[in-house]
């Protein structure tokens, strides 16, 4: 069937913010889905509220919408631009029901849009558990036993019925948001009623448990002829329980016979027959019984999901360019495999290889969570992995995830595991956590059998058995010597996936050595192919991964060749940005002439998309890795200062000759802080006092000098991993020992010799000011923005609001900022990006740091000022001057217009609700929104809608604040009684608002005191907003009692004066003006505010 | 000697190109430590079990693209003969331990018990990278010198023109009971699976043939329809066969798959030729021309049916990979055939409806003849 004629413009839905559930996996389909739409000739527009996607690249989409993903906006964006079509299947579940709510609201029969893709029935039939259930029983499928429950009476009531342990499972959400196990009547009270919040319709499935059964899943596709495929079996390596973002999975399946995979696959297409996924691909869950083989089906998403970008990314095969094709009316035959260009895409990829994906989690930003893996997800990204064998593609997965680990253990962290006994061992890995993985080989190495093993976790055993393969062959590798491996010896052992750096560990030498001694026994790593066949037909792709194996089907090309380092797995403090920077470098350096290789493990991500680069390497990102291929491609240049800390870890390491842009001596300077400092005293520009510390000792030296409080800070650290501000001498202690703790066991931004703990005085009140700018081998700048933060410095600039333009700035102090930041690029040599951070008080500019490295504001300024900095910066990396690139045109004027754009940072703390939600010096978002409009209140406005902050329009606001923020507050809280709202408070606030002027409604209790205390207030849906700013470490008791039930009852929660001011103002110009979106497009070309919108 | 106290015994396979590739013996040990047969490649998932123990292997050695193979080890239920018939197994790694509720043996003591010789630690993309590119060809593999598997593997036989029919097929008929239908099938055994015979027992009642059984004794035990099996090898030499299914033509409705098809087509005149490399795997897509739909197939052959060169039968199924014959269905006489394998085992389950089809083909003539 052809494409059809009948539509003309699609609108598609982005995902919007980077969220726990939901990361750049749909940056990589909707960028895809934008780019296939186009080429078959449809206008596309794009709503998505991140500014860090390549979607919403004005280049894109014919109209990119960076507005609120909210009804009330998509109405708005629909009664605009009149679409034809709204596709909903490729932004992820917020696209999902959002196009529900417009069905449900009649907007889309209002304005005659069509759901392509999935239809309305579809999409209720299967995110509905109850109809889904009943569904799948009704053609004859296997579902656990189970009942729906809308109240805690109703809930029992199933509970009665199919007894204990139960899975809660809450109706529309991501990621299994409020799932939960009860095995208890208590744990079910508690469960049940966390589950009920959690749904969008109060709806919950109590289920009975499976624990422990294997879990796979099929990643399937179905077209408007009713051909149906899969495209890749996974099989998670953890069993049902845990959620499988939260689990290592594999594919293609390894246990399953085929009898048994010939039947689930039949399953999975009668259900996509069944719910009625007309066209696109789905991702159907099932579970088995591993005693019996008993399949059930647990759950299906009918649009393109976290899986289904793993499978692409594991196959070669582009589900959502297919998906997006669907659509609009092809069918898999009509459509040819791009890999092997000779056969079409109604296939089944078969995979020669064993791909491994590894969660990332990021518990030790979030203070007082349990680090227990359960149904509700909470890693903020993932790793992958590609090898011959399961434990190649294991050991690449580990030491991909950029947090110390070299492997399976034979590294210095698994000193930790060492220290505890036999039992104590036993006893952590029966429960799931991110260490679990490392856990099992310690207890295997300790002579555990694998059936012993398999009981206490219910790891299949044919996963465990090839763990302790790698157990057994670092045994003997332990025995021997590099000399007295041999040649087969070193590949079996290369082969098992042990990295050079494991090898140096157990042999107690320097991984050079190693490489020296593996080389001389002839063994080298061989580049292999991905391409959807098993080889079975000649395909020119250009994907490839590692393998120790006979043959490299890899041939250099003679073109000048860039390699781009990627940034790795999203964690928090380096997420999607960088790899839109690296795309972007890519986009320009194949522009420019040069071959582009990319080489990244992040398999969410649109720079490991083979379509992007013109190699791609799916490799771990270490030394050794990346040297390979360096061996293998001699490239030219290696772009290392794109992609946040992982490559710029690297710069020092590779030969200098090779990086592009910036030395890697500038990029040490900038971090050495004695260097540094020296550099800005020569340069006479303000630093706030400070000095370097290995120990305690030596901090406390530097405090007697500069004075409390003290900002303390790891250097070589991204998100500001372990940064502290320290008010008193016990809090100094407690930070320095926390960092130390890490250097020994090699975590990320660990304490050693030779990378010591910033201790800087810490300005209070200050403004913090971001700059990103591009410096060029002749001298010449270009600044990219000067952005204000709404939080006042010691917020990290990371969950920072931040503001173009400078909306409280100066001119001169603007002038000031960017001319220290010329003279600082200057002084520093720096050959593309430089990000500086200045704090500003009283109109005084400090400079806190330089980093001559892409930042996380990047796409943001980009977005907000229409200049492609990325692309430019890259360029001027490979020698291009900014005078020639203007020329050129890509490097064009800042647009002049009136519009503001706000930067928000995405919390994740209802996935952590034992964590305090307060904003402070370590970054803690997951991603980020950008509101644009004319005015900066709307902006602000918009910014919080996009980030999930409902602000209200009217009703109470809640006032706590410590004594320093007293003043600041006073004027939000005015703002808030001019809009109507009415102010309870704490007796000491209250007082101060009182004592002003201020009408204060009632004064609330403290908890523990007489009276109604502010949670019982926010419980019992009294209060709309919480403003509480923290009083540091010492007495934070209170106000992170109040924070927590804000944040679980979902309550807008304000934690700095300044952001309560913003919302004060955003408030007012929302109420003032009529909702407008206008897309980026526009906003590039320029829009002035006409005399209708003035500013109050 | 390993920690878990099993020997590595290094080996070599050798193609008749001269090609070296390194690994280590696995399975049963070869008279002399050296093994011969046509080295394929297959490129399944899931199903080795199925795949080894299907008849049409003779004289073959299967490598599998599939790195992992032996993972959920061996069960008395997934045999598609009554022993493996191929010549030899080449796989990446061989699982040290199985893990399935249905395994009762590991793939190891399989390769054992019946004597099949193999070979693990294969970079086998590298050899099926290399069989894709020069063909399917003779190799040698095992424990012997370099030397001595070069010799072996450029003396190796192909499968072109010999018999390989005679070495798998029934010594005698015997009887497989209905498990639903009440038809009488004759089912000619060139290499016959069991999963066919599981469908078929469907229909009716199968009786399974030596196939060397002459026409004329067919259509005396009373057939409602005749099944040309799969089997190994080139049909060429296989003219007895052919001129048997020249005379059931006609007289009762026919049905063959794989190298049942190839003779059928065969009979009526047309010609077959051998891939380059053959398709073995359960991921090919074929288009049914009659409803446009495509079936997700599994396919085992090296020879092929030429396009056009049987006038008196319509093109029904083509492979939408490379557009070769995938069915064909006669004009003038009850008969058609498929090349891939509707019966899956391994392989997806797309294209059962055919069987039903059968069934229509007999329910039709009958009601013809008896008219």
């Amino acid at each position: 069937m052809p494409r059809r004629d009948d539509i003309g413009s699609i609108l598609l839905i982005g995902s919007g913010p980077i969220v726990i559930g939901q990361a750049c996996e749909f940056d990589y389909s909707g960028t895809q889905a934008c780019r296939v739409l186009r080429e078959e000739g449809y206008r596309v527009i794009l709503a998505n509220s991140n500014p860090a996607t390549i979607m919403t690249d004005p280049d894109f989409a014919d109209a990119t919408y960076v507005e609120p993903l909210r009804l009330d906006v998509l109405t708005r964006i629909i009664d605009k631009e009149r679409p034809d079509a709204l596709l909903p299947t490729l932004g992820g579940q917020t696209a999902l029901n959002l196009a529900m709510e417009l069905v449900e609201a009649g907007v889309l029969d209002e304005y005659g849009v069509e759901l392509i893709g999935a239809d309305a029935e579809a999409i209720a039939t299967a995110e509905d558990r109850e109809r889904f259930k009943a569904a799948m029983l009704e053609i004859g499928l296997d579902v656990p036993a189970s009942g729906i429950a809308h109240d805690m009476d109703e809930a029992r009531q199933v509970v009665e019925r199919i007894g204990l342990p139960v899975v809660i499972r809450p109706a529309y959400i991501l990621g299994g948001r409020g799932t939960g196990i009860a095995a208890t009547p208590e744990e079910f009270e508690r469960v049940a009623a966390h589950g009920l919040d959690a749904s969008r319709i109060h709806e919950i499935l109590v289920e009975r448990s499976i624990a422990g059964w294997k879990e796979f899943e099929l990643e399937v596709m179905r077209d408007r002829a009713d051909n149906c495929v899969v495209i890749c079996s996974i099989e998670n390596l953890d069993p049902m329980g845990i959620h499988t973002g939260d689990s290592i999975t594999v594919a293609p399946a390894q246990t399953l016979t085929d009898l048994e995979y010939q039947q689930m696959r039949d399953a999975a297409f009668a259900c996509l027959r069944r719910v009625g996924v007309e066209t696109g691909g789905s991702n159907v869950q099932f579970a088995v019984d591993p005693a019996t083989g008993q399949q059930v089906i647990i759950e299906m998403n009918p649009r393109v999901s976290r899986s289904s970008a793993l499978a692409s990314k594991a196959t070669g095969f582009p589900i959502a360019k297919i998906a997006a094709r669907l659509a609009v009316g092809y069918t898999l035959d009509e459509i040819p495999n791009d890999i092997t260009e000779e056969t079409p895409a109604a296939f089944e990829p078969t995979i020669d290889y064993v791909v491994t994906k590894v969660p990332r989690w990021a518990f030790e930003k979030f203070t007082g969570t349990s680090g227990v893996l359960g149904t509700s997800m909470q890693s903020v990204g993932e790793v992958m992995a590609i090898g011959r064998t399961f434990p190649e593609s294991l050991q690449k997965g580990l030491r991909s995830l950029e947090n110390g680990r070299l492997g399976l253990n034979a590294d210095p962290a698994e000193a930790a595991l060492d220290e505890m006994d036999d039992d104590a061992l036993a006893a952590a890995a029966a429960i799931a956590t991110p260490e679990r993985i490392f856990q099992v080989e310690a207890l295997l190495r300790r002579g555990h059998t694998v059936d012993q093993v398999h009981g206490a976790t219910a790891i299949d055993p044919w996963f465990l058995d090839q763990m302790l393969a790698i157990t057994e062959e670092r045994r003997a590798i332990e025995a021997t010597t590099p000399d007295g491996l041999g040649r087969l010896g070193w590949r079996r052992a290369k082969r098992l996936g042990f990295s050079d750096a494991q090898l140096a560990h157990l042999w107690g030498i320097d991984p050079s050595q190693v490489r020296d001694r593996r080389e001389a026994a002839g063994v080298f790593p061989t580049y292999k192919t991905v391409d959807t066949c098993g080889a079975e037909f000649a395909a020119e792709t250009p994907y490839h991964y590692s393998a120790w194996e006979e043959e490299d089907e890899v041939r250099p090309s003679d073109r000048p060749k860039v390699m781009i380092l990627g940034s790795g797995p999203n964690r928090i403090g380096q997420g999607i940005e960088f790899d839109y920077c690296c795309v972007h470098a890519s986009f320009a350096l194949g522009d420019a002439g040069y071959e582009t290789i990319m080489v990244n493990c992040n398999p969410e991500t649109v720079s490991t998309d083979y379509d992007t680069s013109d190699r791609l390497y799916f490799e771990p990102l270490t030394f050794e890795d990346v040297t390979n291929i360096i061996a293998a491609e001699q490239p030219m240049a290696v772009v290392v200062s794109l992609g946040g800390q992982t490559p710029l870890k690297l710069a020092g390491l590779l030969p200098e000759a090779l990086i592009a842009g910036t030395s890697p001596r500038s990029i040490d300077l900038a971090e050495d802080r004695e260097q540094w400092n020296l550099l800005c005293a020569k340069l006479e520009i303000p630093q706030p006092p400070g000095g370097t510390a290995v120990d305690l000792q030596q901090a406390r030296v530097v405090v007697a000098d500069v004075g409390y409080p003290v900002l303390v800070r790891p250097s070589y650290v991204l998100g500001g991993r372990a940064m502290e501000i320290v008010y008193d001498d016990s809090q100094l202690e407690w930070a320095m020992s926390e960092l130390s703790g890490f250097g020994s066991l090699g975590i990320e931004g660990g304490l050693s010799a030779e990378r010591p703990v910033l201790v800087d005085r810490f300005l209070e009140d200050a403004t913090e000011v971001d700059v990103d700018a591009i410096r060029d081998a002749d001298g010449d700048l270009v600044i990219g923005a000067v952005m204000e933060h709404v939080e006042e410095a010691g917020v990290h600039s990371g969950d920072s609001a931040c503001v173009i333009p400078p909306p409280h700035l100066p001119d001169e102090v603007v002038a000031t900022i960017e001319e220290h930041t010329r003279r600082i690029a200057e002084a520093l040599d720096v050959r593309g990006f430089i990000n500086v951070q200045y704090a500003v008080k009283a109109d005084e500019v400090y400079v806190i740091e330089a980093n001559p490295r892409a930042s996380r504001t990047v796409p943001f300024v980009a977005k907000a000022t229409g200049v492609p900095l990325a692309k430019v910066a890259s360029r001027v990396m490979l020698g291009a001057t900014l005078a020639e690139l203007r020329t050129e045109g890509l490097l064009v004027d800042r647009v002049v217009g009136d519009h503001v754009a706000v930067k928000e940072a995405v919390m994740p703390f209802n996935r952590f609700p034992e964590a305090d939600p307060v904003l402070g010096p370590e970054m803690r978002s997951t991603g980020e929104v950008m509101g644009i409009d004319l005015t900066p209140g709307l902006a602000f406005y918009k910014s919080q809608i996009s980030a999930g902050t409902d602000l209200p329009d009217s009703g109470t606001v809640f006032f706590s604040l410590a004594d320093r923020d007293k003043r600041a507050g006073l004027e939000a809280a005015r703002g808030f009684t001019d809009l109507g709202l009415s102010i309870v408070a704490t007796s000491g606030t209250a007082a101060h608002l009182r004592y002003n002027g201020l009408p204060v409604a009632d004064v609330v209790a403290k908890l523990g005191e007489d009276g109604t205390d502010a949670i019982e207030l926010i419980r019992s849906g009294a209060i709309q907003m919480v403003v509480n700013s923290p009083r540091g470490r010492g007495s934070r008791a209170d106000g992170e009692h109040i924070r927590a039930a804000a944040s679980a009852e979902g309550i807008p929660l304000l934690t700095t004066t300044a952001a309560a001011l913003a919302a004060a103002r955003g408030l007012t110009d929302w109420r003032h003006f009529p909702l407008e979106v206008r897309t980026l497009q526009a906003y590039h070309r320029g829009i002035t505010r006409g005399p209708e919108v003035s500013v109050p | 000697m390993t920690d878990d106290g099993r020997e590595i015994a290094e080996a070599l396979l050798v193609l008749a190109d001269g090609t070296v590739f390194e690994g280590e013996a696995i399975g049963a040990s070869p008279p002399g430590g050296v093994q011969t047969g046509e080295v394929v490649f297959n490129t399944v998932l899931s199903g080795y079990q199925e795949v080894i123990t299907d008849p049409s292997y003779a004289g073959q050695v299967i490598a599998f693209t599939c790195p992992h193979i032996g993972n959920y080890g061996v069960n008395p239920d997934d045999y598609e003969s009554r022993r493996p018939f191929c010549r030899g197994v080449v796989v990446r790694d061989l699982a040290r331990r199985r893990s399935s509720w249905r395994a009762t043996g590991d793939l190891d003591g399989l390769l054992r018990e019946h004597g099949i010789p193999g070979i693990g630690g294969i970079d086998t993309r590298r050899l099926t990278r290399h069989l894709r590119d020069l063909g399917a060809m003779p190799g040698a593999f095992g424990t012997a010198d370099e030397a001595t598997l070069r010799a072996a593997a450029a003396g190796a036989a192909g499968t072109d023109g010999i018999d390989l029919v005679a070495t798998v097929t029934c010594d005698e008929a015997h009887t497989v009971p209905s498990t639903g239908g009440g038809r009488r099938i004759v089912a000619y055994d060139f290499g016959i699976k069991s999963t066919i015979l599981r469908h078929l027992s469907g229909l009716g009642e199968v009786t399974v043939v030596p196939a060397t059984m002459p026409a004329d004794d067919v259509l005396a035990l009373g057939p409602d329809g005749v099944f040309l099996s799969n089997g190994p090898g080139d049909p060429e030499p296989l003219t007895g066969i052919r001129d048997q299914i020249t005379d059931l033509l006609g007289r009762v409705p026919v049905f063959g798959i794989c190298l049942g098809h190839q003779l059928l087509a065969g009979a009526l005149g047309a010609e077959t030729f051998k891939l380059p490399f053959g398709h073995h795997g359960g991921n090919h897509p074929v288009r049914n021309l009659a409803t446009g739909s495509v079936e997700i197939t599994s396919q085992n052959h090296n020879y092929c049916v030429t396009e056009g060169s049987s006038p008196s039968a319509d093109l029904t199924h083509v492979n939408l990979n490379d557009g070769t014959v995938e069915g064909l269905r006669c004009r003038d006489v009850p008969a058609f055939s498929v090349q891939y394998h509707p019966e899956a085992g391994p392989g997806p389950h797309d294209s059962r409806y055919l069987f039903a089809e059968f069934e229509d083909l007999m329910a039709a003539f009958k009601g013809k003849v008896h008219a």
